[in-house]
């Protein structure tokens, strides 16, 4: 089961070339809602009026902004370094590295029904962590369900995204679990996946794109001292601790505990 | 002044929504990120933008007060003991403000109501509110006005 390529043995009843074809379509669905998604909510409009508007002090140069380009794909793209909670970070890393790998796997599987049995395994293991991220979040981390108390039944449209890819994800594990083949698992594996790439525009898909971006110009604002308009004193600086508003903290630790952060919201 | 979220900066985590004396933060049905449901009803009390860990919450001025250009943000660190402020004027003046956070640990203001002793029943039935003779200064006999002090005001300063 976990070293036999599930598209291959399909193949017998689905022509490989239409196989083929479903991803590029795909691919063109995933394109096209992106751009109709930037366009319509002005994101790409209002990146760049951002960036125009935050003209800081000091003038970021192009090494620089190389270095800020890796440390954003670094720290804030491969780590999802922007969450502050851990499990919500955890979670998103589960699905998001699954994701990749099993929408690579799956590809290097249609395209090459001769693929070596490693892509097989990376197939369901991404899948897997996919479906243990996913349904973490699901189920236990969803801010109305994990704070509100409400059912994690309850469905809105913030939960396209998530619940299309997990019915795409399970249902292709499922199909592939029992056996493959051009039954009714495999056309519900294919409505979700057509819902999860065709539902682009109404979806938070296109966040994977955007989210870089912004954080990309979170750092350079902070680089060029704009820092988005964001007090930029700190006691880190000794000249500051100097100040006689900060009589109280002369002698105070440098870390005074989590504060807000020590424990998650959950009382609403 | 009320608030408004930076939708590529929240991430959703529900802190503003927690916190938000007039529960007027929720999160969004269609990308699960916070967002001001009815600034009409906002407080203006920073509570949100003070506790959101991405700094994803500002404020709007009103138009007849607040000209375009302006800013006023602020950040709080818990973890420094510090509030910050950086006020930018539409004519580019700037200011900086760095100072402790005085709120003190839930049960451990002043005063403590738990050495205070409970209210009579008089007190209970009056119409002064806790402390008031005290604070007010009634008990001293009268209000302290700048007149029993021996003050006079003169052009929005005390002499």
């Amino acid at each position: 089961m976990f070293t036999s390529n599930p598209f291959a043995a399909l193949s017998a009843s689905i022509p490989p070339s239409v196989m083929q074809t479903y991803i590029v379509v795909m691919i063109i669905l995933v394109a096209a809602g992106t751009l109709f998604d930037v366009v319509h909510k002005g994101s790409a409009k209002f990146f760049f009026q951002n960036m125009r508007k935050a003209k800081g002090a000091r003038p970021v140069g192009g090494g620089e902004l190389v270095s800020i380009a890796v440390q954003t794909a670094v720290v804030d793209v491969l780590a999802s370094g922007e969450f502050c909670n851990t499990r919500r970070r955890i979670a998103h890393l589960l699905g998001m590295y699954g994701f990749v790998v099993y929408v690579v796997a799956t590809a290097v599987m249609v395209f090459n029904a001769s693929a070596s049995a490693l892509w097989t395994q990376l197939w369901w293991i991404g899948g897997l962590m996919v479906c243990v991220g996913g349904y973490w979040f699901w189920f236990f981390i969803r801010v109305d369900v994990a704070a509100e108390g409400n059912s994690p039944l309850r469905l809105m449209r913030a939960d396209l995204f998530i619940l299309s890819l997990l019915a795409s994800v399970t249902l292709g594990l499922v199909w592939a679990a029992t056996g493959g083949g051009a039954g009714v698992l495999f056309g519900l594996y294919i409505l979700a996946t057509t819902v999860l790439f065709a539902g682009v525009p109404w979806s938070k898909f296109a966040h994977m794109f955007f989210k870089p971006a912004a954080a990309f110009e979170k750092r350079v604002s902070k680089a060029n001292g704009s820092c988005a308009n964001l007090p930029t004193q700190t006691r880190d600086d000794p000249a500051q601790r100097e100040r006689h508003s900060m009589e109280l903290l002369r002698d105070a630790p440098m870390d005074m505990g989590l504060g807000i952060k020590r424990e998650a919201p959950r009382h609403y | 002044m009320p608030t408004f979220v930076y939708m590529t900066r929240c991430d959703g985590c529900g802190h503003c929504v927690d916190i938000c004396p007039s529960d007027i933060m929720h999160i969004d049905k269609t990308y699960r990120r916070a967002y001001n449901i009815e600034p009409n009803m906002c407080w203006e009390c920073y509570s949100c933008v003070k506790a959101c860990p991405q700094n994803a919450i500002d404020v709007r001025g009103y138009a007849d007060f607040a000209p375009l250009g302006h800013s006023v943000r602020v950040q709080r660190d818990e973890q420094k003991g510090t509030i910050a402020w950086r006020i930018k004027f539409r004519n580019g003046t700037e200011k900086n403000f760095l100072s402790p956070i005085t709120t003190k640990p839930w049960g451990q203001a002043i005063p403590k109501l738990a050495d205070v002793p409970a209210p009579s029943k008089e007190m209970r039935d009056g119409e002064l509110l806790y402390s008031e003779p005290k604070y007010i200064r009634m008990d001293e006999g009268g209000l302290r006005t700048l007149e029993a002090a021996g003050l006079k005001m003169k052009m929005g300063v005390t002499y």
